[in-house]
């Protein structure tokens, strides 16, 4: 038997020195060779964790084997079974806590786990550019209004479709996609994979309409008397402020505004593009999750002279992909730990100029489970910034629910719906991803959509078989 | 795609396109906004729906060039199409009958003002309104107003048409004159933060139309935030409009300008290239 490496088979980046300039993907991805020797160290194990952990439950053990035999085809059949977003995720998922996390191999402490994103990246990003020919498939079974472009949404759409639905997606931007267009950057998800993922999905014939607002350009109401049945998918994208004094002076962002600006605007090719974004000198994001180090990444790429994050826990509590934490760190971000704003402060001009801060100890275990973050008195600094951008997480957008007060929401704003089926209160409209759960993951977000298309397509089966019946 | 269905000139700097955009024109109610790109390059402009036509789908935009994408706009002739139009956008004007009532509009403002007009008409209020522009030949919609107000008062600079002087010695006036039950502003900030301090003073409640910088218009970013009674405000989804007596001006007028020097670098920019054209 060959023996295993301890370690994952390495994959090619861009130098820090040279990537922290550009906007262009961080890691370049395998090679067949590289691949197949990644997927070598796979330990085929008959209780298969690794899937048991991955929300789709891809057939982990399944594909690996395929691209250790070389047969991409046979692995892309296998990934196709369970996800219609295979490059996305295999880039963005957060697999040290999901499948990579309990990998068997990853386990026994001496080894690294199986590189499964990656090798799901691989086979993804083969089959995009191997595209097999689109089969026809007569959309008889009924119609489908899918509300929003993101990643839920796109996968009841998919779903639905190779079921045999006309599904029609309404999505309030210019492009589709959701967070994967306006918010994750071009350095670790290229908008060109996207794009080829979601053309894929149009090709199985579902229609997606742009610049359509639910709830203002057509109402919902509207929606669930014209189609079938109806998924909304339309995220937690509302950012919230800390209100912290002086968040309104010039150079304060949200971390949607500055990525939506970099992202969908393309606002770093200005004046090619016309959208414009401030400079970026001394910048500090106020965060620890995927967003902070999006927003901290991209303002270094602007050209920052200097960027940190301030985070009001430690290094083992941050909800970033350690991944990206690793790569921020490479390319010159610094941290603040334990350390929570207090005030923006400006100029006579209303310009920024600096974030006074506060240490924070950690004391008590919060309902989370994770010590809380309690201010040190007397502790208070100030750090020069003329940018600070606030990732302090997103909630429900409210402009399509306040004009459809019939669907039940929590007392958090979120949607009321079973995670189990994904129904909500209101019969023949269902919804899942970060509009029900607050903001989450992108593959959680896939997985409410599969559940979503099953429970759909068994509900309007349902209503078909009733009216046929009573009809008779 | 969204076609240009008609283009005018208004004045030096103001034009006006008709656009076939269907579900908007179904929907549009006074207030209410549309962002606008133009092509794949293009930044999202908001603009006040001035009018719709919801028989035939189409949608009214008045507009003055102030800069690249104003000035992009402005060459959108008849039967161009415009890549994206999204809206109604924001909360509607708070359309009833309040008695009487005062409309106050200043240069292309008039043009977010007229729907709001021609509304509290419609529903029944006696309305006054004051117009205001630096000369004659750039005042706006002065016939359209006129047609949907009981007394209509034109200011202007130089004194080319009505009377000489600014908006707000109207609105003095006509505060001192007679009871008004509800007042809005909508122009330039420095207009509307005056006209917010002669209303008060007179205890008149004045809605003010905000114009921030936005991006999306939908309330996923907070670009367009302004501070209303102590309160953070998404301007695209809670206004624009708002009574002007809670609304921190300062820090409005100070963001306004947070990317003059882009602005003014884009517009140069365009103005060379299309010299050279």
């Amino acid at each position: 038997m060959v023996k295993r490496s301890y370690n994952q088979t390495p994959i090619k980046a861009q130098d820090p020195e040279v990537r922290s300039h550009n906007f262009n993907e961080v890691v370049l991805g395998y090679s067949l060779d590289e691949g197949r020797l990644e997927a070598s160290r796979c330990l085929q194990c008959k209780n298969h964790p690794c899937m048991l952990h991955c929300p789709v439950m891809i057939d982990i053990p399944g594909f690996i084997k395929k691209i250790e035999d070389g047969d991409m085809d046979g692995a892309r059949k296998i990934i196709a079974k369970y996800s219609n977003l295979g490059a996305i995720c295999g880039r963005v998922c957060p697999q040290e806590k999901q499948c990579e996390m309990a990998c068997t191999l990853g386990r026994s402490k001496k080894f690294e786990p199986v590189a499964i994103g990656k090798l799901e990246r691989l086979v993804s990003d083969w089959d995009l550019d191997n595209p097999e020919p689109v089969k026809v498939i007569p959309h008889d079974k009924g119609r489908v209004a899918v509300v929003g472009s993101g990643p839920s949404g796109l996968t009841v759409a998919g779903d639905l479709a190779v079921k045999g639905y006309e599904v029609t997606v309404f999505e309030a931007l210019s492009t589709p996609g959701g967070v994967l267009i306006y918010g994750i950057p071009e350095f670790r998800l290229p908008k060109a994979t996207v794009k080829k993922e979601i053309d894929r999905i149009r090709d199985l014939g579902v229609k997606i309409e742009t610049d359509v607002v639910i709830g203002k350009t057509i109402t919902m109401s509207e929606l669930v008397d014209d189609f079938d049945a109806c998924y909304v998918g339309v995220g937690a994208g509302a950012p919230h402020f800390m209100s912290i004094p002086g968040t309104n002076l010039m150079g304060v962002y949200s971390s949607s505004e500055y990525l939506t600006r970099i992202n969908l605007m393309h606002s770093y090719k200005f004046p090619t593009y016309d959208t414009p974004i401030e400079p970026a000198k001394q910048v500090v994001v106020i965060g620890g999750g995927n967003v902070a180090m999006d927003s901290a990444r991209s303002a270094m790429r602007l050209g920052a002279e200097n960027v940190s994050v301030i985070y009001r826990r430690s290094l083992e509590e941050l909800p970033a992909r350690i991944e990206e934490y690793h790569h921020s760190v490479e390319e010159g971000i610094q941290y603040h730990w334990l350390t929570n704003p207090v005030a923006y402060l400006g100029d006579e001009n209303g310009q920024l100029t600096g974030v006074k801060c506060i240490k924070m100890e950690l004391g008590e275990p919060d309902e989370s489970g994770r010590r809380r973050p309690v201010p040190i008195a007397g502790s208070e600094f100030i750090i020069p910034a003329t940018t600070a951008i606030e990732a302090i997480g997103q909630g429900a957008n409210r402009v399509m629910l306040d004009t459809y007060p019939d669907l039940k929401t929590n007392k958090w704003g979120y949607v009321d719906a079973n995670e189990e089926t994904c129904a909500t209160s209101v019969p023949g409209v269902f919804a899942g991803g970060d509009i029900v759960t607050g903001a989450a993951t992108v593959i959680l977000a896939m997985g409410a959509g599969k559940i979503a298309a099953k429970e759909i397509d068994e509900y309007i089966t349902n209503k078909t078989a009733k009216k046929t019946s009573h009809s008779a | 795609m969204f076609k240009v269905t008609a283009y005018e000139r208004l004045t030096t700097n103001e034009y006006q396109l008709w656009i076939d955009a269907p579900r908007i024109a179904a929907r549009a109610k006074p207030g209410q906004f549309v962002i606008i790109r133009m092509d794949e390059t293009g930044e999202r402009i908001p603009l006040t729906i001035c009018e719709t036509n919801p028989k035939d789908g189409q949608i009214r935009i008045i507009f003055q060039v102030i800069g690249k994408s104003t000035a992009e706009l402005a060459e959108f002739k008849t039967g161009s199409e415009l890549l994206d139009v999204v809206g109604p956008l924001g909360t509607p004007t708070a359309i009833k009958n309040y008695g009487t009532v005062l409309l106050v509009g200043g240069g292309v403002g008039i043009a977010a003002l007229y729907p709001t007009v021609k509304g509290l008409k419609q529903a029944g209020n006696r309305v006054i309104t004051v117009l205001g522009a630096k000369s004659k030949d750039i005042l706006i919609l002065r016939d359209e107003c006129a047609k949907y107000s009981d007394e209509l008062i034109l200011m202007t600079d130089d004194g080319s048409i009505g009377r000489k002087g600014l908006v707000t010695e109207a609105m003095e006036d006509v505060f001192n004159r007679e009871q008004i039950d509800q007042a809005w502003a909508v122009g330039p900030g420095i207009m509307m933060r005056f006209c917010t301090q002669v209303a008060t003073k007179h205890d008149v409640p004045v809605y003010v139309s905000l114009n921030p910088i936005m991006i999306d218009g939908t309330g996923m970013c907070g670009c367009c935030r302004v501070t209303v009674d102590n309160h953070i405000r998404f301007a695209c989804v809670d206004g624009p409009e708002f009574l002007g007596a809670g609304v921190d001006w300062d820090s409005f007028m100070q963001r306004m300008r947070q990317y003059r020097v882009q602005e003014k670098q884009a517009f140069e920019q365009y103005e060379q290239l299309r010299q050279v054209q």
